[in-house]
Parts: structure tokens; C-alpha cells; sequence
């Protein structure tokens, strides 16, 4: 493997969340009965004209601005023709040679040494994004083969990078970093599972030092995140053993299968099409101007990586937790409005990345379907702050918060989960420890400082958990005369 | 008096108004006169009478509780078989559409039914609008009502044979090279390519995008000023149309016509049938001597017209026709094995020779190395014709040319593609420029066929064109002659 190096290319398809089709009103949607989703336009009916839905403009030129693209100025669409049954009208509506955006970078972080140390920051290039319209689906049956229009024309982003991927864990932590954006942006929920996110692979490898491009094996059918590293893994793999074995790769598109973790040749590049693109004349080109762009530019969230910095270098969070908060905006969000509410931020950050997701997981809720609000989590943090309650029942107090939904304080009173501070109380609890235990009352004031844990347990188990400890410390070393 | 059936839109509709004549009666009639004269004729692809008489029961109905949608409530208006109407066939002529019903409405359909017009019968035309005789239709050719041995003209042939024959009050064509101007010429009617962008084509099955356009044909001046105002405005449905303002087109009719009138020589060469260069000399001298400028004018780039357009049409046609294959409506061969060919066998049987020969051309010119040889130099011509009429326009109003450089012609009597691609040589220019033209009748052959004047006008100026073309129609009788059936 290290005499060689991978070179490595994606082109990401990811559906735009809009209500609406690219070319016509009809409304976008996943798992309706076939073909509900459909209107002229959609089934391509002789007389039918597409007519741009300017919401999929926005959301491809705010995806250009997030990414430091440069956004076209005028931007028009063009027919790629081919037949197929998948697409109504025999050609595709997409973009040639004027994509909205070209250029820019999608910042990834490769993993660390560990999973508290941050990894390398690197930026992929991206050579462009286009918009196109998304085509049907082909249901094969026994004899048949029958087809559903509800996802023709629903609207697509082709983004793709300049081949300067060099591994499977660039190419994973790049998606894991575009979803991310997309998904912060309302661009897109880049479900894969639904197709709303697909990625083609294009993987060559060479020996170290050359400058030549080997030939390029497109890898298609890459449906999940984790897949697309164990295609490109295994890619890698089986082009090293074929040159090492003294064959050429061939020009091909393979398909992955997950499942096995194996690739089969699909087509050879040889009979790649003629698509004769041509711009399309029932569409008019889009000017793109300067007002527009701030107008959009204003409604773009903050930056994922962005806020992790922020989150270790203002709030003093360890990049352990800064890194888990991030991935999730509404996490993010609500991890924010917590410390808005006078949450100290690492303590908030711990409940929220430890207690809170680890309870979500194992209840399978998702964060905005728990009973626990930024508002809950501001209330214990500041109930264990005032040292009004220990840690353990803090612990007490938030997993009956989960279940019930009910405000720390209110948990605390209603379970009697308060540490005491009445002093004549402890007074009186320190002195029966000591007198039922001389012994280690002796080792104390012989000088044995550690002593001093037994009398302190006593003390708690005669106060059922409620003692202050620090109270309890000042009240025993005073009665003992240390 | 003038039968009913060659009555134009204005006597018509003062008459239903007066309650002299009712919507029923006047399409009872019409579908009698139909009857009598479609063997010869052979003017419709299909024609529901139920379904009229129906809109004509309504159209009496709204009359009769006083809410008349104006001067089209109640006038029979024929559509070529390209305009798509709920519930109605919509073939194009063409075997792969033999079958296909439409499931809605063309935006030009709905304004006519908003406009009250009974939508009469679907009328033929060259298979896909592709032709100049109305010979390519599947279905058989239409005739020509004034020699019934001739073609009608295409691709609009159904169109203007309907209304000369006296089947329908009005109808309506579309115009990809001179599809509405030249039939119209050739049946001796007013016919009007409206700005491209003018009118909607949402529903229109399409030909060439960039080219084609939906417009009207008339008796008169008049009765076109009507159904134009009914169809043009602006259509969100269509991203190519225009928001443009739509005048009262009739109105403008007797207000003040351009004056100042070019002459392409271009447009006067070799291929024009004298005696059709003769009629256009008369109305030159006509407008010259009410007063109007007229003066020589040049568009260099003429003769480079036929080229372009017959690469950039067949271009879109190629793409645009790419959705008939059998897989979702239309003609499906049974004889197929996989998908690939399904689509090559479906195609093979339900297109006909011409639009094959223009989906190959087109395929041909689009194809990787040699797009920029023939595509994209078509369209850099295309800018340098569109240039050289806005040259002329900063001189001129309007332009003044033949429609159609020969008359009616036999039957099959011209069998060579290439020379029929020839007959649209003054009509192609405008459509590359996307402006208004309007073929008027102006004068009739020796052998007593009709000859037609093409005015050509500036973008969005119908109006001033129809005035113009008003002005000469008053001062002669060739509209109000009919044909010998």
C-alpha cells in the first residue's frame, strides 16, 4: 500500500428540501402511493412546459455562498439527452457549461488521535455544483417492470470535488462535513436512506512521487456514509492487487453492494453517451445579482466548524464535547440556550453530551420529542452550583426530569433531594459519628487526615444523604480539634 | 345575403347579441355544413358534436341571463390538432398520438373557453406542425377549398382549410417557419404569428420551442383583432411568455397605421410566381398612394434564413419529440422486446417520414463535434438575422413581403423535401426574430387562386399591424370572396 496513493474524486447528489418540484407546482414528497406526485409537466404529456421554482435557486446558491463558491451572474439550464424509462421526458433538465456555482471548499477535520484530541483541518475543492432535476424510479417485478414519477423532477445539487480526495477517511469526514452544512443550512435532511443524498466515487490509484493520473474506476451505488469508505477501501485494495499483479486497470463504473463489501462491473466507459446537451429553449436564463445573494447570505446559519471553535475558545469547552455538540444544530441550539440561561458552560455541556444523549439513545427519542428543555438542564446546573444538591443527586434529579418533565427544583422538593445546611442539625449528627466511632476519631487526631472519610460516611448515612459535605468537613475537624 | 357559415366574428356576434340567431343554431348549422363538405375537404382530425352543441347550449344560457362574455361568447372556433383541450383528442397528426386524449386544457384553450368560443372539432395539420402542404399529416391531407386538387398549405393546412370552407367562424394555427401565414396566403385568409412570447404555448405540443407560437386566423382583420385579444397575455405556466400589456386589438383597427413601409429586396428575387409579384406590387403602390413612406430596405442575411432554421428546428424537435415512446401514453409497439426496443420500434411505427427525417437531422447536429459546426453557428445566424430586421426597423414601421412564393400547388406534386422546405423562404426570418407578421389576401392567380401579402412587424406591435393591414382590407374586396364548394 504505501508505495501507492489513492486519487480520488466524488460527485454528490443531494435532494433540495424544497415543498414544491423544480419545474412545476406539483409537491415533492417520499413514501406516497406511486405516481400521486405527478401533474403534465411531471409526466412529460405532449404541450407541457417546465417553469423554474425559484426556491431550488435559492437553496443551491446559499449551498455556493456557505462553501465560498463563486455564483454565476446568469445561469441557465440545458437538456441532456438520453433515453430511459426513469425519465419522463427522454432528456434531463440540468446544467453544462453555466453551473450556478464553481470552486470553493468544503472544510472537513480528519479524526484525531483520540476521540478528545482534534484531528487535521483540511479544505477539499470543489469544482462545481449544478442544479438538475432528480428522475423516477423503475420498480422491476417478475415480467414487468412498472415505474413511479413521484421523484422525477424533484430537485438535485451535483456537487462535485476536484480530485484531490486521498483516502477513504478524507472522502468520509468531506460527507460527514457537507451533510452537516446542508443539513445546519435547511438545504437538505441528506437522508441517505431516502435517496436524498447519493455519491459516485471516481478512484485511481498511482505509485508514490508520479505525477500521471492512473486510470479512473467509477464506483456507483454508494448509499450510505460508512459505505462510501468501505467501497473506496476496498477499491483501493483491488487496484493495487490487480497492478501489482502485473494487469491494467480498465476504464469502468462498478457497482458497491455494502452488504458484501463487493464491487461488480456495471458498464464499460466505452458506450458512455452522447447526451448532446443543449441549452434548453422552453427556459429562460436567471440573472443573478448582487441584492440577491446578500439577501440569502443573511439567512445562513453559522458554520459548523465555526461553532466548535467558538465553543472551545469562548465557552472553554474540550474539544470532546465542542465536537458532539456541533454535529447536530438543534443540539447545538439547545446546548446555547442553556448557557443563555445562566448555565455554566461546561456543566451544561456535560449533561447534554453524556447524560442527556446517552438516556435519548437508549429511550430512541429524538431530542425534540424529550421532555427535557434548556430550561431543565439551566435549572440543575444552577441547583449543584448554589450547592443545593450533590452530584449524586443531581443525578436523581435528571433522570426524573426525563421521565416526567418536571423542573429540577421542583424534582428536588418533591423527592426531598436537598443537602442540608442546618448547622445544629450537623452539630448534632458529627457528634454521634465521633462517639460511635472513637476509634478513627483517635487516628485523626493522631494526625491520620484520611481518617476522617469514615466519621464522613457515618455522618451522611445518619443524615440519609442529605448533609452538606463541605459543612461536614468544617463541623467533625472542629469537633476533633484538628 | 352571406350564409351563415362565412359570416366573420363581428356580423356573428351582433347577431347572437340581437337575439336574431342563437349559439345552437349557428353550430347546428356549422356541423351541417361540415358534413356536407369534409368528404372533400378533410379539414378535421375528429369532431365531437355532443360536446359542442353542449358549449353552444351554455353559451345561449349565459346570453340569456345576461352574462355574455363578449364578442366570442358563442362563436364556433376551430383548433389545430396540436392544441391540447380536456377530454378531446390531441393526435398531431400522428400515428404515436392516434389514441391519446388529452387531460387538460393549453392556456390558450382555457382563455377561448373563458372568452365563451365553442371549441369546434380538431383540426388536421402536417404531423407534428412539421410541413408546408398538409400532406404529412397521418390522417390524410386536407384540400384546398378554392381547388380542392390543391394543398391547403401547411402545417396549419386543417386550420385554414376549416375556415375557408366555411366549418368554423375562426380558428386557431401555429407558425414554427410561416405555418399560419402560409396556408393563410394560400386560402386567401388573414392569419397573424403573434411576438414570440406573446401568446402562451403552454399546451401546445412542440415542435421547435424557440420558434413555434400559437395565432389566429380570420376572415378579416377584425375577426383576428378578436381572438388575438382572447389568447395573448402574460401565462405563469410558460416561462417564455412575456409580460406585456394586450391592447384592445379591434379598437386599434381605426386608430392612426404606421406609415413608414420597407421593401426587403431580398425578398423579390428569383422563385417568386409573378403574378404573385404582381398583386404585392399593387399594394405597394396602394399604401404609396394613401400617403405612406415606402422605401427599399435590405436584410443581408436572407438567404442564410432556410439553413438556420432547419438546424435549430430540428434540433428542438429532436429533443422536444424524444417524449413519444410508448412508454407513458401513445402508439406502443407489440412487437417489442426490452426498453431500447420498445423505443425504436414504437417511434418506427408512429412517426411518419418527415418527422423521422427531422428527428435524424436533428440528432445529427446536436451530436458531440458537431454542435459548434452547425448548432452554434446557427444560432450566431440567427442573432445576425434578428440584427439585420432591427436595422431595418430603425428606417421602418413595418415590412411589406410576399407570404408564400408560388400559389396553391397539386396534391403530391412536390415530392422532393428540399423544394418544399423552399416554400417558406419570406415566412422563416421572422420566426428566427421572433416578431409579428400577418399574411392578408391581396389579390387572386388568373387561376383563381389566392394571393397573400405578409406584413411583418416590430416586437409587440400587433396592433399597429393590424391597423395597417385594416386600411388595405378596406379599400379592397378579396376577404369577402368565398370559395365554390
Amino acid at each position: 500500500m504505501s508505495d501507492f496513493e489513492a486519487v480520488i474524486g466524488l460527485e454528490v447528489h443531494v435532494q433540495i428540501k424544497t415543498a414544491s418540484k423544480m419545474f412545476t407546482r406539483v409537491a415533492t414528497g417520499y413514501g406516497e402511493p406511486p405516481n400521486t406526485l405527478t401533474d403534465p409537466t411531471v409526466l412529460a404529456l405532449p404541450g407541457a412546459l417546465p417553469v423554474l421554482n425559484k426556491a431550488a435557486l435559492d437553496a443551491i446558491i446559499k449551498t455556493g455562498l456557505m462553501l465560498g463558491c463563486e455564483i454565476a451572474t446568469v445561469t441557465r439550464w440545458d437538456r441532456k439527452n438520453y433515453f430511459y424509462p426513469d425519465s419522463p421526458k427522454n432528456y434531463q433538465l440540468s446544467q453544462y457549461d453555466q453551473p450556478v456555482c464553481r470552486h470553493g471548499a468544503v472544510e472537513i477535520e480528519l479524526p484525531g488521535a483520540s476521540l478528545a484530541v482534534m484531528g487535521e483541518h483540511k479544505k477539499i475543492e470543489l469544482t462545481r455544483i449544478h442544479l438538475e432535476e432528480d428522475v423516477g424510479k423503475l420498480n422491476h417485478e417478475s415480467n414487468d417492470s412498472l415505474i413511479d414519477y413521484n421523484r422525477a423532477g424533484t430537485p438535485l445539487m451535483e456537487i462535485v470535488t476536484e480530485p484531490v480526495i486521498r483516502s477513504a477517511d478524507e472522502a468520509f469526514a468531506f460527507l460527514t462535513s457537507l451533510r452537516q452544512s446542508l443539513i445546519y443550512a435547511g438545504i437538505s435532511d441528506c437522508d441517505m436512506e431516502k435517496g436524498q443524498m447519493r455519491c459516485d466515487a471516481n478512484i485511481s490509484i498511482r505509485r508514490v512521487g508520479e505525477m500521471k493520473l492512473g486510470t479512473k474506476v467509477e464506483l456507483k451505488n454508494l448509499n450510505s456514509i460508512s459505505y462510501v469508505r468501505d467501497g473506496i477501501v476496498t477499491e483501493i485494495k483491488r487496484q493495487i492487487n490487480v497492478v501489482t499483479s502485473g494487469g491494467t486497470i480498465v476504464q469502468e463504473t462498478r457497482l458497491y453492494d455494502g452488504e458484501t463489501g463487493r464491487s461488480a462491473s456495471m458498464r464499460s466507459k466505452e458506450m458512455a453517451h452522447d447526451y448532446r446537451y443543449f441549452p434548453d429553449p422552453d427556459l429562460m436564463p436567471v440573472r443573478i445579482d448582487a441584492e440577491w445573494k446578500v439577501r440569502l447570505a443573511a439567512e445562513l446559519p453559522e458554520r459548523p466548524f465555526a461553532k466548535q471553535t467558538r465553543f472551545i475558545e469562548q465557552l472553554g469547552l474540550p474539544y470532546s464535547a465542542a465536537s458532539v455538540l456541533v454535529r447536530d444544530r438543534a443540539l447545538a441550539d439547545f446546548f446555547e440556550a442553556a448557557v443563555k440561561l445562566g448555565a455554566k458552560p461546561i456543566a451544561a455541556a456535560n449533561w447534554i453530551t453524556n447524560d442527556l444523549l446517552r438516556d435519548l439513545a437508549a429511550a430512541s427519542l429524538a431530542l425534540a420529542d424529550s421532555k427535557i428543555t434548556a430550561a431543565h438542564i439551566a435549572g440543575l446546573v444552577a441547583l449543584v452550583e448554589q450547592g443545593a444538591v450533590s452530584s449524586s443527586q443531581a443525578k436523581e434529579i435528571f433522570a426524573d426530569m426525563f421521565q416526567t418533565g418536571d423542573q429540577a427544583a421542583a424534582v428536588a422538593d418533591r423527592k426531598g433531594l436537598r443537602q442540608s445546611s442546618d448547622t445544629g442539625a450537623l452539630e448534632g449528627w458529627c457528634a454521634t459519628a465521633i462517639a460511635n466511632d472513637a476509634k478513627s476519631a483517635d487516628q485523626v487526631r493522631a494526625g491520620n487526615a484520611k481518617a476522617i472519610n469514615a466519621l464522613k460516611g457515618a455522618v451522611m448515612k445518619l443524615s440519609a444523604g442529605k448533609a452538606n459535605p463541605k459543612l461536614v468537613d468544617e463541623i467533625l475537624k472542629r469537633q476533633l480539634g484538628v | 345575403m352571406v350564409p351563415l357559415h362565412f359570416q366573420t366574428i363581428a356580423e356573428l356576434s351582433g347577431r347572437l347579441e340581437r337575439r336574431e340567431l342563437s349559439a345552437v343554431e349557428l353550430t347546428q348549422a356549422l356541423i351541417a355544413r361540415t358534413k356536407a363538405v369534409e368528404p372533400r375537404v378533410h379539414a378535421f382530425n375528429s369532431l365531437d358534436e355532443t360536446d359542442a352543441l353542449a358549449q353552444a347550449v351554455a353559451s345561449d344560457a349565459r346570453r340569456a341571463a345576461g352574462q355574455s362574455r363578449g364578442p366570442l361568447d358563442g362563436i364556433p372556433v376551430g383548433l389545430k390538432d396540436v392544441i391540447a383541450v380536456t377530454g378531446q383528442p390531441l393526435t398531431a397528426s400522428s400515428k404515436i398520438l392516434q389514441n391519446f386524449v388529452s387531460p387538460y386544457d393549453a392556456t390558450v384553450t382555457r382563455n377561448l373557453k373563458n372568452a365563451g368560443a365553442v371549441l369546434f372539432g380538431r383540426l388536421n395539420c402536417d404531423e407534428f406542425a412539421m410541413g408546408s402542404s398538409n400532406e404529412n399529416s397521418a390522417f390524410g391531407p386536407a384540400a384546398n377549398p378554392w381547388d380542392t386538387t390543391r394543398v391547403p398549405g401547411g402545417s396549419s393546412g386543417g386550420s385554414a382549410a376549416a375556415l375557408a370552407a366555411g366549418e368554423v367562424i375562426a380558428s386557431l394555427g401555429s407558425d414554427t417557419g410561416g405555418s399560419i401565414r402560409q396556408p393563410a396566403a394560400l386560402c386567401g385568409l388573414v392569419g397573424l404569428k403573434p411576438t414570440y412570447g406573446l401568446v402562451s404555448r403552454y399546451g401546445l405540443v412542440a415542435y421547435a420551442s424557440s420558434l413555434d407560437q400559437i395565432g389566429p386566423f380570420g376572415r378579416t382583420t377584425e375577426d383576428v383583432a378578436l381572438v388575438l385579444r382572447a389568447i395573448a397575455g402574460h401565462d405563469p405556466l410558460d416561462s417564455t411568455s412575456f409580460k406585456a400589456d394586450v391592447p384592445d386589438y379591434r379598437a386599434a383597427l381605426a386608430g392612426p397605421a404606421p406609415r413608414r413601409i420597407g421593401i426587403p429586396k431580398e425578398y423579390f428575387g428569383e422563385g417568386l410566381d409573378p403574378e404573385i409579384g404582381a398583386a404585392v406590387e399593387a399594394a405597394v403602390k396602394f399604401y404609396r398612394d394613401r400617403g405612406c413612406e415606402v422605401k427599399e430596405v435590405s436584410l443581408p442575411h436572407t438567404q442564410y434564413c432556410l439553413d438556420a432554421y432547419y438546424v435549430i428546428a430540428t434540433a428542438e424537435a429532436s429533443s422536444n419529440l424524444a417524449r413519444f415512446d410508448g412508454v407513458r401514453y401513445g402508439h406502443r409497439s407489440k412487437a417489442a422486446t426490452d426498453a431500447i426496443d420498445l423505443y425504436a420500434k414504437s417511434r418506427a411505427e408512429g412517426f411518419g417520414a418527415e418527422v423521422k427525417r427531422r428527428i435524424i437531422l436533428g440528432t445529427y447536429v446536436l451530436s458531440s463535434g458537431y454542435y459548434d459546426a452547425y448548432y452554434l453557428r446557427a444560432q450566431k445566424v440567427r442573432t445576425l438575422i434578428r440584427q439585420d430586421f432591427l436595422k431595418a426597423f430603425a428606417e421602418v414601421d413595418t415590412l411589406l413581403t410576399p407570404t408564400s412564393p408560388v400559389p396553391a400547388f397539386k396534391i403530391g406534386e412536390k415530392a422532393d423535401p428540399l423544394a418544399m422546405y423552399l416554400l417558406d423562404i419570406y415566412t422563416i426570418g421572422v420566426n428566427l426574430a421572433g416578431l409579428p407578421a400577418a399574411s392578408v389576401p391581396c389579390g387572386f392567380t388568373s387561376g383563381g387562386l389566392p394571393i397573400g401579402l405578409q406584413l411583418i412587424g416590430q416586437p409587440f406591435k400587433e396592433a399597429d399591424l393590424l391597423a395597417l393591414a385594416h386600411t388595405y382590407e378596406q379599400a379592397q374586396e378579396w376577404s369577402r370572396r368565398t370559395p365554390n364548394l
